[in-house]
């Protein structure tokens, strides 16, 4: 086991460089740059414009800057924004905890759904419930999450007033933050009425961000269901007297859930493209709404150590997800 | 104790002081970006300096609220020399910096905090010049602060005295600006001491009506009222900005009572606004202006009658019915006519597709192709420039000239419409910032901005209006540079390098408690004068 972790990790370290070989050069690709789109409208002279640059270190040769780069990433130096001058890593840290926080909360909500409505789908093949979930698993994944998150805060904030429009937390509460996790912030500030406050402001970006991974895993979980339920060993299962509850949640749903937990490990990157959006209509402070603001300006150092950030996430949790194969599933655990 | 819970009872700790529920008043603001630091010098966001210059800063003069003109504020009075070459500031005394847990001030404003404030960004030997690796100070060095100011004396502790290279009327409004707001010098010194340099863009300390508490970097900035402020002291007691970058969100957040004032409402939303009995709608003309600028160094669009030809063909009623939602003044002038020196005899363009067809054959144009610049971004000025673009190709179309519409990423957009030999005309425009006309005329159209990267689309180089705008900006005779400006504006119109389109109108939708608000044509969003009724 040890050692299938430790071939997984050296793995990660090409699959970096790389990463750093691809943000580095992807976003000096884009037209632009961050001298330009700083100085607007008004224009920058070239005198001051090679000033700045040279200032930035971008008047040097791009293989330079480069190994540069790289120079200072092995010293843990991941850059400074050029837009507000301040380390790349502080700011990650500060912001990952929101993203991380709604990611976690939709993640729940669609395994919570998605796992027993692909089942239940599974079990009564071509019934109404199955043919009403998994048109209603097609529409949100095909729903344009701006419109859907803008139409959610309309019924629910605007109308109904059920929760707030956007935050996440109401503006009375104030505490510093510990874990940068709200719900535990709230309950650690000791404040009345913070935790229910904080719960209600993560309701609507969670509902929002889980619809497509929802979606897919309900999807998932029908399909696997259905193909095990095919299977010759739970035919068997049934021939030997087991209640119907028995063979389903042991024999059929075990064996269905590897490609399931797959299909959640990788709606992790699924996630955080979700998360630019419904973070920028709910006014939630996380990395994608970083990463796209940091896009837009040609920040460089944030983009490049950015996306190396969020790659390493990534991949770690990928690396635990094949690790949760082997609770599963005995049989590659023991390979 | 393990480190955990030292932490969290530190942290429950000083939950508790900062417990303290905020009072009746406290006021939200629902911003639209996140600034970019807290130091208003280096940056160059109107973001930025509504949530630092205005709200935590003030400078030697100000804006009058709702007006350009300048009044006292860290300086109670000046002197200008008779050569126009001195300002002497008389600073007004009793001013007190802000505290926070980390400074105190043990002395009041005095001329070495004006001193330190120009210097640390003109001098590139001041040791808080490059505080923080990167910093640049983009606003002094493109406002020519650095060419203009020769020396900054201090007379004594309440007395400052700046020597220009030449006279410059807008210095005034120049020193009005966010981008030189006092700062403290005994803090930054503390802050040397304590090696925190970078607290001064993290925890600024002002003279100015709010107090900065706390940022939560994109989500909330936390204010306090400033209860020593100089001037009339805040009516409210708390100021919090909401980060909400959308602009839909924004108004379900205003209508939902979680803020109480937005900026930029989408024009798509203003009559759902104005229906609101919740809601009430402040609009003032803006000191902006939206334009197409031709290449006027570039066959046939060097001919001023062929680029009068096409302005007759442009039906900018239509435009600015479909573009601004008719929320705009059509504009003759390179100038908005809310500033002063405006020319309002000047006639504007005919709409005449007729007439334009005949100047165009009369100018032996024919079968002309051309493209025309549609900016990729949203502005104030120029709220949909695809759209713009789309109503003068087939305004164009009717006078037998053949438009494609090109478009760029922003910042490629800026680089190549800046590229001399560039084909074709570009939309784009500018919002003041200073009120004073010299920052439209010379920056957008004299000869040197035609030159090296400025902001002269149009490369339009008219020695006469050149010596004539910079006559206007070296007297200090108010009447003077009016009849200037207005003989510039005549100038201008002879040659017509621009399509002049529209100014737009600048909404503040806000909760009908509001009062006090004062919209500033600049664009400023300030709040010591707003009060909530109950």
């Amino acid at each position: 086991m040890l050692r299938f972790i430790l071939t997984k990790l050296l793995y990660l370290i090409p699959t970096m460089l790389g990463i750093t070989l691809v943000a580095f050069g992807f976003i000096r690709l884009l037209p632009g740059d961050p001298v330009l789109l700083m100085a607007g409208e008004r224009g920058v002279s070239a005198e001051r414009y090679a000033q700045i640059a040279a200032q930035l270190g971008y008047d040097k040769p791009i293989w330079q800057q480069y190994l540069h780069y790289l120079g200072n990433l092995l010293q843990g130096d991941l850059g400074n924004s050029l837009v507000t001058k301040k380390p790349v890593l502080a700011e990650f840290l500060t912001l990952f905890p929101a993203t991380v926080e709604l990611g976690l909360v939709a993640i729940i909500i669609a395994t919570v759904i998605g796992v027993p409505v692909g089942v239940i789908a599974a079990i009564k093949r071509g019934s109404w419930f199955d043919q009403i979930s998994m048109t209603g698993a097609l529409v949100g994944f095909s729903m344009p999450i701006f419109w859907w998150g803008l139409l959610l805060i309309i019924l629910f904030s605007g109308i109904l007033q059920w929760t707030p429009v956007s935050g996440r937390i109401s503006l009375m509460y104030f505490f510093p933050p510990v874990t940068g996790f709200m719900l535990i912030d709230s309950l650690i500030s000791g404040q009345a009425g913070a935790f229910r406050s904080a719960l209600s402001h993560l309701i609507l970006p969670s509902v929002v961000l889980a619809t497509i991974p929802l979606a897919v895993i309900a999807r998932q979980t029908r399909s696997a269901m259905l193909e095990v339920m095919g299977e010759d060993y739970v035919r068997t299962a049934r021939a030997k007297g087991l209640s119907p509850r028995r063979v389903i949640g042991v024999h059929a749903l075990r064996n269905a859930m590897i490609p399931v937990i797959t299909t959640i490990g990788l709606q992790i990157g699924v996630l955080l493209a979700g998360a630019i959006l419904t973070e920028t209509i709910f006014s939630w402070p996380g990395i994608g709404k970083w990463m796209i603001d940091s896009i837009s300006r040609r920040d460089y150092p944030v983009v490049q150590s950015g996306l190396l950030l969020i790659a390493a996430i990534v991949m770690i949790v990928n690396l635990i997800v094949d690790l949760t194969y082997g609770l599963i599933n005995p049989r590659i655990r023991h390979k | 104790m393990s480190f955990f819970s030292t932490r969290f009872l530190a942290a429950s700790a000083l939950a508790l002081v900062a417990a303290t529920p905020l009072s009746a008043k406290t006021f939200v603001y629902c911003s639209e970006g996140s600034p970019e630091g807290f130091d208003p010098a280096p940056y160059t966001a109107g973001t930025t300096f509504d949530a630092s210059g205005h709200a935590v800063y003030n400078r030697l003069v100000q804006f009058k609220p709702g007006t350009t003109e300048i009044e006292p504020a860290l300086a109670e009075s000046w002197d200008v020399s008779e050569d126009g070459l001195t300002y002497t500031f008389h600073l007004r005394k009793g001013v007190k910096f802000h505290s926070n847990d980390k400074f105190t001030p043990s002395r009041d404003f005095n001329a070495d905090d004006v001193i330190f404030t120009f210097e640390r960004q003109a001098s590139a030997d001041n040791p808080w010049h490059e505080y923080i690796s990167g910093i640049t100070y983009e606003y002094y060095s493109s406002m020519e602060m650095d060419k203009l100011i020769k020396s900054i004396e201090k007379v004594d502790d309440n007395t400052v005295k700046f020597t220009l290279n030449h006279p410059e009327a807008p210095f005034l409004a120049n020193v009005a600006m966010p981008f030189v707001s006092i700062v403290s010098k005994e803090y930054a010194d503390t802050l040397e001491k304590a090696g925190t340099r970078e607290d001064l863009n993290n925890a600024p300390i002002g003279t100015g009506p709010f107090k900065f508490v706390a940022y939560q970097k994109d989500a909330v900035i936390r204010y306090q009222k400033n209860a020593d402020y100089w001037g009339e002291a805040p009516k409210i007691d708390d100021l919090v900005f909401a980060i909400t970058p959308d602009a839909s969100v924004r108004l379900q957040k205003l209508k939902a009572g979680e803020c109480h004032l937005m900026p930029y409402p989408s024009p798509a939303d203003i009559a759902d606004i104005k229906a609101d009995p919740n809601l009430k709608l402040d609009e003032q003309a803006g000191l902006n202006v939206g334009y197409l600028a031709y290449n006027t160094t570039v066959a046939p669009f060097d001919k001023p009658e062929v680029r009068k030809a096409l302005n007759m063909a442009i039906d900018k009623k239509a435009l600015v019915d479909a573009v601004y939602q008719g929320d705009a003044e059509i504009a003759k002038n390179p100038i908005p006519p809310t500033m002063w020196g405006y020319n309002d005899a000047i006639e504007a363009d005919k709409y005449d597709p007729e007439a334009a067809k005949a100047a165009l054959e009369a100018a032996g144009v024919k079968d002309l192709s051309m493209e025309v610049w549609a900016m990729p971004v949203q502005r104030p000025y120029m709220p949909n420039a695809r759209r713009a673009a789309e109503l003068i190709q087939s305004d164009f179309a009717k006078v037998g000239v053949k438009v494609d519409i090109v478009s760029y990423e922003w910042g490629e957009y800026l680089k190549k419409s800046m590229e001399p030999g560039r084909k074709g005309a570009v939309i784009l425009g500018w919002t003041g910032d200073n009120g004073d006309p010299d920052n439209f005329l010379s920056v957008l159209l004299s000869c040197a901005a035609a030159q090296d990267g400025g902001a002269n689309r149009a490369f339009w180089c008219n020695q006469e209006f050149s010596d004539v705008i910079a006559k206007a900006k070296a007297t200090s005779d108010h009447d003077e540079r009016v009849k200037l400006y207005e003989e510039a504006q005549v100038i201008f119109k002879k040659d017509e390098p621009w399509a002049t389109l529209a100014h737009s109108t600048q909404y503040v939708p806000m909760r009908k408690e509001v009062t006090g608000f004062v919209q500033s044509p600049l664009g400023d969003y300030t709040f010591e004068n707003v009060d909530l009724t109950e």
